[in-house]
């Protein structure tokens, strides 16, 4: 679940500048590169991000045991030399599982924000620059969603939907929306007004123009930290629905899952309960760690 | 001067009026949304009521019983008549008034909410303070490392690891039960830590903001003591964005309080919902969205006239 507060305030846009002209020949991408490397927080973010990526992609070679494979003899074992992370309740092995489960959080993160996006930002930016009845119509639709608590709202579209991966990543996106809708529009309000828009509809351009090629290019920063911040509050939610039984099922090796099983075994077998919770703390970290640094280094000006 | 508190006064009676009107469409929706969300779970209230056994007849006689041979619209409107009325139906499985159900838990969820408040404001307001007043030194840094690893903290995880050390080692407190303040320690620091840290970088930056302003110049100019200058010049000015921070987690705090609910069993209204939904109480599941949502939407509508209480500077339109 997610505990971050959904920004409702509008951050002024920074029009993007032509950084790389007034820097002599760096571009953009190096400009924002060379801020981030100077921010150790950024750095700290990034390398956690890294090795939790690393460990996703590479679990089926890196993982000691199958995460699946059972060894009742073994059950609850604290962390040993054979099985460094100790072992589950079905004596499986604690650090394959987590391996695994850094795969699929990361895979649920992005896909679920990846919806969001899809379905947030366009509405944002057309609600923004039409206005009228579709802003009204689209804003007062977004006021009734925010006026669940994610935590609720994520849970009721579950229900509706049904348990298990991909149903997950719909409703952990769905509740994202709103966010992206709100960031978006209120970019737009302010950019629309600005003479590189005026001028592009004076040369001709249509609606739909302006607003992909040149409105949304300038929501960009802002978008990029919105979304490295909220992978992190997927992360969060769908590890809550984990947990509460709503989310992915057992047996897979999803963290908030495994945590719904080691709160039987916290007297047993704490190890249990310990590592999969370090796992999701380190990679939303990750996430806030290097979100908070990319927007310092993407416009100072954004800086909390 | 007299004339303009009055109509300053008038301003916001007519401001909360307005708010309080923009409620309405959106308490509608809710119930709108919540309606149709029931009827999209996938199985059948009555064939749920009545058991696998039972016979088709039975079925049948207890879903019109229900209303649920009615066409969704007309359903829609007997549903929203019942609900202003303060009735929300029963419960499928052990027949209690819904409404009766929530009046039990409500306040305990308000009570635990209230708690984390305390614990958010306790331990956020100073650590934001230290921070702010140690600009950039290693406590400043601390103090914000320990705030981000407080956000990106499950709040169950955090829960259940409070229990492992206080509850199962050291055994100084109860891993459940609601009675006394003893039980309520765990759960409220539990839901009360992601805002503590929320309100530890807002109160962070609002000091900073606040203190680089020239009237703390001249307060430290004339000679005043840096503790005077942080308590009664900056602090002040600085606790309005806290407040409003403050106000708006204890919303989130409602959201949360699903999942710390869950981990204390404790027998509020987050703990219900969930019970709900793995047993697919319908009633329940429509009773404690909407009232969830609805004391959402009261206290952000709160939270912005209280706004602009605080902050004369805040202008009604």
């Amino acid at each position: 679940m997610s505990n971050a507060p959904r920004p409702s305030a509008v951050v002024a846009p920074a029009p993007v500048e032509p950084v790389g002209r007034a820097q002599g020949v760096v571009s953009a991408g190096a400009l924002v590169w060379r801020r981030l490397r100077r921010s150790r927080s950024a750095m700290l973010g990034l390398g956690i991000l890294a090795v939790f990526a690393a460990c996703g992609v590479l679990a089926p070679w890196i993982a000691p045991y199958d995460p699946y494979a059972s060894d009742l003899e073994n059950s609850l074992k604290p962390p040993n030399s054979r099985h460094w992370l100790g072992t589950d309740e079905l004596g499986r092995d604690l650090l394959s599982r987590i391996l695994y489960g850094a795969r699929l959080s990361m895979v649920i993160g992005t896909i679920a924000v990846a919806i969001g996006v899809t379905l947030g930002v366009p509405l944002g930016l057309l609600s923004g620059y039409l206005g009228g009845w579709f802003d009204l119509v689209v804003q007062r639709a977004i006021d009734v969603l925010l006026a669940f608590p994610s935590t609720v709202l994520a849970i009721l579209l579950v229900t509706i939907l049904g348990v298990g991966l991909v149903n997950v990543m719909i409703a952990v996106g769905i509740v994202s929306v709103p966010t992206y809708t709100r960031l978006v529009r209120g970019q737009v309000l302010s950019l629309k007004e600005q003479e590189f828009v005026h001028a592009a509809r004076a040369l001709g351009a249509g609606s739909l123009r302006i607003v992909f090629r040149h409105i949304l290019p300038n929501t960009l920063a802002v978008l990029i930290v919105q979304t490295t911040l909220q992978v992190a509050s997927a992360i969060l939610s769908a590890a809550a629905l984990g947990f509460l039984g709503l989310g992915v099922q057992q047996p897979t090796a999803e963290w908030g899952a495994m945590l719904s099983t080691a709160r039987q075994y916290i007297q047993l077998a704490p190890h249990t309960l310990v590592f999969p919770g370090l796992a999701i703390v380190l990679t939303v970290l990750g996430f806030n760690l290097f979100g908070d640094g990319l927007r310092d280094a993407l416009d100072p000006r954004l800086r909390v | 001067m007299f004339l303009g508190t009055i109509g300053r006064v008038t301003a916001v009676w007519r401001y909360v009026l307005k708010r309080l009107l923009l409620a309405l469409p959106v308490l509608l929706g809710v119930s709108v949304v919540v309606f149709v969300a029931i009827r999209l779970i996938p199985g059948d209230p009555a064939q749920i009521m009545a058991g696998q056994a039972a016979t088709e007849e039975v079925v049948r006689q207890i879903r019109q019983s229900l209303g649920l041979d009615r066409p969704l619209p007309v359903q829609y409107l007997y549903f929203l008549r019942n609900v202003v009325r303060g009735d929300l139906g029963r419960s499928l499985f052990n027949g209690a008034p819904v409404v009766e159900e929530l009046g039990q838990r409500f306040p305990r969820t308000v009570r635990l909410a209230l708690a984390s408040m305390v614990v958010a404001s306790v331990i956020g307001i100073p650590a934001g303070i230290l921070a702010a007043t140690r600009h950039l030194s290693w406590v400043d840094t601390l103090v914000m490392l320990v705030a981000l690893v407080g956000v990106s903290m499950p709040v169950f995880w955090l829960g259940l690891n409070l229990i492992l050390v206080f509850s199962v080692r050291l055994q100084w407190l109860p891993a459940f039960g609601y009675e006394t303040w003893r039980h309520l320690l765990l759960p409220s620091v539990t839901l009360g830590a992601a805002s503590a840290a929320i309100v530890a970088r807002m109160t962070r930056s609002a000091m900073l903001e606040v203190l680089g302003q020239d009237y703390i110049r001249t307060a430290r100019a004339k000679g005043l003591a840096e503790r005077v200058v942080v308590n009664r010049h900056a602090l002040r000015n600085a606790l309005i964005p806290v407040v409003t921070v403050l106000g708006l987690q204890l919303g989130t705090l409602l959201s949360g309080a699903v999942l710390t609910e869950t981990v204390f069993a404790w027998p509020g209204i987050g703990r219900l919902l969930v019970d709900a939904v793995l047993a697919r109480d319908y009633p329940i599941i429509q009773g404690a969205t909407l009232l969830i949502a609805a004391t959402f939407v009261a206290l952000n509508l709160a939270v912005d006239v209280l706004y602009g209480l605080l902050d004369p500077r805040i202008r009604y339109e």
